[in-house]
């Protein structure tokens, strides 16, 4: 029941204008699947800003210019996109810390422009997992029927960090 | 994948731009180019993002600079035709709390 159907992999140079087709790439594979609309446009979201954080933060140390790796696993009831990079890990429980939605309470000088992605990938995907090491994979899903889905799953804990 | 941007000159503090296409990591910092020199002392810059048909966290991020560097010299922004799209990833940031939203383009 739980076995991957299909799997589809991308390699991409790690530039921002390589972010777009992934994009596209989402969208065609979820609607194959028959996302409603609204869900296709939540990953398109939250698949592009993995690939951005991949191609601003991994590799703003290294000389080397990078790949970014997406492997789209189709189940019976879900998708689950992975993003790959190669680059310098960080520190998944620190930058979890920073982000977050914006406080209205908060000085607008301490408004922060980067910080977003993290929290828009929380909130529009059924599941966030991000795993360090060798490189940082961030792995998103999203169910296919939103009503057939356990509670479980909207649990306000819906990240978890494998390091 | 790109992004144009048209500016209006509403009167001599007042600006438009009408922004139209995708706003992400690749197209956000023609926003910002065009944007920020706008963001002076007492202005009101108007952004019509009626046309834009994706924006995520990189063009949400020019709209927050643009917002603190106007906030910071009495200007304003003000963002029109919002779509629901729009409106959901500025209620999930916490952005539609801060920025000024107005219906009407």
């Amino acid at each position: 029941m739980d076995q991957t159907k299909e799997i589809i992999e991308m390699t991409l140079p790690a530039k921002a204008q390589y972010v777009g087709v992934v994009r596209l790439t989402v969208s065609g594979i979820a609607n194959r699947l028959g996302f409603h609309y609204d869900d296709i446009e939540d990953m398109k979201l939250a698949v592009a800003e993995a690939c951005t954080n991949a191609v601003d933060h991994a590799y703003k140390k290294s000389v080397v210019k990078g790949k970014i790796g997406v492997t789209f696993f189709i189940f019976e009831d879900r998708l689950e996109v992975q993003i790959k990079d190669e680059g310098n890990s960080f520190d998944i429980a620190a930058v979890k810390k920073r982000c977050g939605p914006i406080e209205k309470h908060h000085p607008f000088a301490a408004m922060r422009e980067r910080g977003l992605g993290l929290h828009l990938m929380e909130a529009l995907m059924d599941r966030v997992d991000i795993y360090g090491g060798q490189g940082v994979v961030v792995s998103l899903t999203k169910y296919i029927h939103r009503d057939e889905v356990d509670s479980n799953v909207n649990s306000p804990t819906k990240t978890q960090s494998n390091r | 994948m790109n992004v144009t941007i048209e500016e209006q000159i509403r009167s001599d503090q007042e600006r438009t731009l009408v922004v139209s296409g995708e706003v992400d990591a690749f197209t956000a910092p023609q926003l910002r180019e065009k944007l920020m020199p706008l963001c002076q002392e007492n202005c009101k810059v108007y952004l019509n993002l009626s046309q834009v048909d994706y924006m995520d966290s990189t063009g949400l991020g020019v709209l927050i600079g643009a917002f603190k560097k106007l906030r910071s010299q009495r200007g304003r922004l003000i963002l029109t035709g919002v779509s629901p799209r729009l409106k959901r990833l500025l209620n999930i940031t916490g952005l539609s709390e801060i920025l000024e939203i107005e219906d009407r383009v």
